[in-house]
């Protein structure tokens, strides 16, 4: 009885189905047309502005899951990037090598290539997430700034290997006959892997960044979502009321681990980038929380803003030279003294008019 | 720390400033900046002279009587006077070509930008170099890392790009567009390890080298490879992390295997602080090192310490060549102070493009990358300089001492 009448309160696939799928849809369409309208007026400088842009903004609103949402302290996020850009970047330039010969781009828009390439992001992706397993699942069961430190000192112990490898095969001779652990430990050491081909596009990074907005989105607004921002705003309260605290954090990091190793994939495959040790560190990492930190903890629309902001600036000042890096420095100061708790709070941007709501208000 | 009763109002305020303020400053910086022409087409490699529109950013360019190069480098960061001194001998080298009536008879203009010693800076740099700025030829970088990236850009936008100075032999590799006027790590390898065995006559030498810099690592390992083919013997092996700031575990292992002298190749800023605390501990093994010393700070980190070593380097101002010395005394004259081996590559590069240039029948990507590659027995600073089939260049180097807080030259070794 109660069952039926549940049933028939439940919307029919018609009503569903656009409002599941729409939004990717849209997103797919607006990385397109930014794609095949946006860049050719721009032209190639501003193509890479705008994709080093979404790859910062797919760090700063994965990041934001752990850091804002459920209110841990991450400052390993680069680390996470690394593993997902290595990764790819070896899939794609080996696997080319045994493919089609050479390292060159291969194949035009969803091509060979391409294909190739997603396929990487994708295992870039999830070994990135089961490297955040691996490290949340111990730390996160621990409170305060346990979890800090044990970021860190994962991105320094990455680091530190990735230095340890040995340098990139680029005969294709010797690729056929090495061994997968001989490739995958000739990741180019401190020099960085260079010669990974360059892939990535203003479409591919903006497909991404939809996807994991619609991801951040809904889990905002869900009853998961929900677990996390309790564990932000009480632990001791959300486990009182059921929430497994740990469960929840190790979600929540490792969905931000996926989409950092994502971001990394599309950093390795863009023009003019090498992934190299020393600079997916701890100044990135600091870099992504700055951004976290700046659009307000816990809110979508301010990293991304943040993200923005934060990757224009310096381009917008370099004709300053020597002056950049003041400048850039004091607006941070002067942002963090006019609004502490970040441009947007935890709220979004269209939520700003709203007054606040009880459970906000204690936040300080 | 809340905030005020109505952070709305004033949030509104900020943000709408914000937008005033910036987006205009964008989309006209936007407009500005990229000049014209509709972007796209990377791949024709085109000359200034076509781009027209190019010429509203630039007031030096409208009649196009001027050529406009690029130069990248690390102006800030760790490694900052590497990249102030190339800048300086490169700016010496056009000062002097455009007193000399330009190239082709136009004048040389050069666009500098800041890195911050960051591959990720290296590779938008040079983007905008090549795209925005419409520069037909590129010089830079000092570190290998940041050459490769910027390198790759360069190479896909068919730019000629010369590196004044990164070692690594990697960079040239990156394909025929990629071109140095230094030599490459495996011969400054041999050329330290020769050095030790002919010239110092040493039999053990200790290696402490920098495990996150790709120039330490491949310099130790030529230095290794040469030496012990000379009949050497490395008793100890150490690695520290470029910043460290203490070595006294590595140096305390190193000087119970009691070696002649020790091999530092590492940059400047540790090598100084790794002296001093070599001699704290009372190890009075004689230092070697490579091109990654030659800098003034190097005397002032390290002091006493450092007095004694040799490093190996692309020239020394007490050479008597008259290239040399006329080079000094400009560089003298117009900075103040005496040019080290980077002030004098980053001038001989230039050089060596702006007479690539003159003979090169046009200014498109290939016909200079052509003429570059032509070069033949050119008289610079650092050297007589052939570019080989690899695009590097064939040249002696030269040892350097530390005697009384300065470098002085020690001797020259040449290319088997």
């Amino acid at each position: 009885m109660l069952s039926a009448r549940a049933s028939a309160l439940r919307p029919g696939l018609a009503w569903v189905l656009p409002r599941a799928v729409g939004p990717l849809v849209a997103g797919v369409v607006v990385a397109f047309l930014l794609q095949l309208v946006v860049v050719p007026i721009l032209g190639p400088f501003y193509e890479k502005l705008m994709m080093d842009i979404g790859i910062n903004c797919l760090l700063a609103v994965s990041l934001n899951l752990v850091n804002g949402f459920t209110g841990q302290f991450s400052i390993g996020h680069a680390g996470f990037m690394a593993v997902g850009g290595y990764v790819a970047g070896a899939v794609t330039y080996y696997g080319s090598f045994v493919l089609w010969g050479s390292a060159a781009v291969h194949g035009g828009f969803l091509g060979g290539g391409d294909l190739l390439f997603l396929l990487g992001c994708v295992v870039g992706g999830l070994f990135a997430a089961g490297a955040g397993y691996l490290v949340g699942l111990p730390s996160l069961r621990l409170r305060g700034d346990y979890l800090a430190i044990v970021t860190l000192g994962f991105g320094e112990i990455l680091r530190v290997l990735l230095q340890q490898t040995g340098d990139v095969i680029f005969v294709p001779a010797q690729i056929e006959q090495a061994s997968a652990f001989t490739l995958a430990t000739s990741l180019g050491g401190a020099l960085g892997f260079s010669g990974i081909p360059f892939y990535t596009t203003v479409f591919w990074v903006y497909v991404m960044l939809g996807l994991l907005l619609v991801v951040a989105y809904r889990l905002k607004e869900s009853s998961e979502g929900r677990a996390f921002l309790s564990i932000r705003e009480n632990e001791i309260a959300a486990e009182a009321m059921g929430i497994d605290t740990t469960k929840y954090k190790v979600r929540a990091f490792v969905l931000a681990a996926f989409f950092a190793g994502i971001a990394g994939a599309l950093f390795a495959h863009e023009t003019g980038t090498t992934l190299n040790p020393r600079e997916l560190g701890f100044q990135k990492s600091f870099d992504i929380v700055i951004m976290v930190v700046l659009g307000g903890m816990g809110s979508i629309s301010g990293a991304l803003l943040a993200a923005g902001l934060l990757t224009i600036l310096p381009e917008l000042l370099r004709e300053f030279s020597d002056w950049r890096l003041v400048v850039y420095a004091v607006t941070l100061i002067v942002m963090m003294r006019v609004r502490p708790q970040g441009l947007f709070g935890i709220r979004e941007i269209w939520e700003l008019g709203r007054p606040r709501r009880g459970a906000q208000e204690k936040r300080p | 720390m809340r905030s005020d009763a109505r952070p709305l109002g004033y949030f509104t305020a900020l943000l709408s400033t914000l937008t005033l303020a910036l987006g205009p400053t964008l989309l006209g910086g936007c407009d500005k900046m990229r000049g014209g022409g509709g972007g796209g087409e990377p791949e024709k490699g085109k000359a200034p002279e076509s781009a027209s529109g190019a010429s509203s950013a630039k007031p030096a360019d409208p009649a196009g009587d001027t050529i406009l190069i690029g130069e990248f480098g690390s102006l800030t960061g760790s490694e900052a006077t590497f990249g102030q001194s190339t800048h300086n001998g490169i700016m010496l080298a056009i000062e002097e070509v455009n007193a000399a009536g330009g190239v082709r008879n136009k004048k040389i203009a050069v666009k500098t930008y800041d890195d911050q010693g960051k591959s990720q800076e290296a590779g938008t740099v040079v983007t905008r170099l090549i795209t925005e700025d419409k520069v037909v030829a590129i010089l830079g970088e000092v570190a290998s890392s940041l050459s490769i990236a910027g390198g790759r850009v360069a190479q896909q936008y068919g730019v000629p790009m010369i590196s004044p100075s990164s070692t690594n032999p990697q960079v040239t590799q990156i394909g025929d567009m990629i071109f140095r006027v230094c030599f490459i790590d495996p011969y400054q390898g041999f050329v330290v390890a020769k050095f030790a065995r002919e010239n110092l006559k040493l039999g053990n030498v200790a290696v402490l080298y920098d495990q996150a810099q790709a120039y330490s690592k491949g310099l130790k390992d030529d230095f290794i490879k040469s030496f012990k083919e000379m009949g050497g013997a490395v008793p100890s092996e150490q690695a520290y992390t470029g910043g460290d700031q203490d070595f006294s575990a590595q140096l305390t292992t190193i000087k119970g295997t009691n070696p002649d002298a020790i091999f530092l190749p590492g940059y400047y800023t540790d090598v100084g602080n790794v002296a001093l605390q070599a001699r704290k501990l009372g190890l009075t093994a004689t230092l070697l090192g490579g091109d990654g010393w030659d800098s003034s700070k190097l005397t002032e980190i390290g002091g006493p310490a450092i007095e004694g070593a040799y490093y190996s380097n692309h020239y020394s101002h007490e050479e008597q060549r008259p290239e040399v010395q006329t080079f000094v005394k400009k560089y003298q004259a117009k900075y103040n102070q005496v040019p080290d081996g980077l002030a004098a590559l980053g001038y001989d590069s230039a050089r060596l493009l702006f007479e690539a240039m003159g003979k090169a029948p046009s200014l498109g990507g290939k016909e200079l990358a052509a003429a570059l590659a032509a070069t033949k027995d050119f008289k610079g600073v650092t050297g007589v300089i052939s570019i080989d089939a690899d695009r590097n260049a064939k040249k002696p180097a030269v040892v350097l001492q530390i005697k009384g807080g300065k470098p002085a030259y020690a001797a020259t070794i040449a290319p088997n």
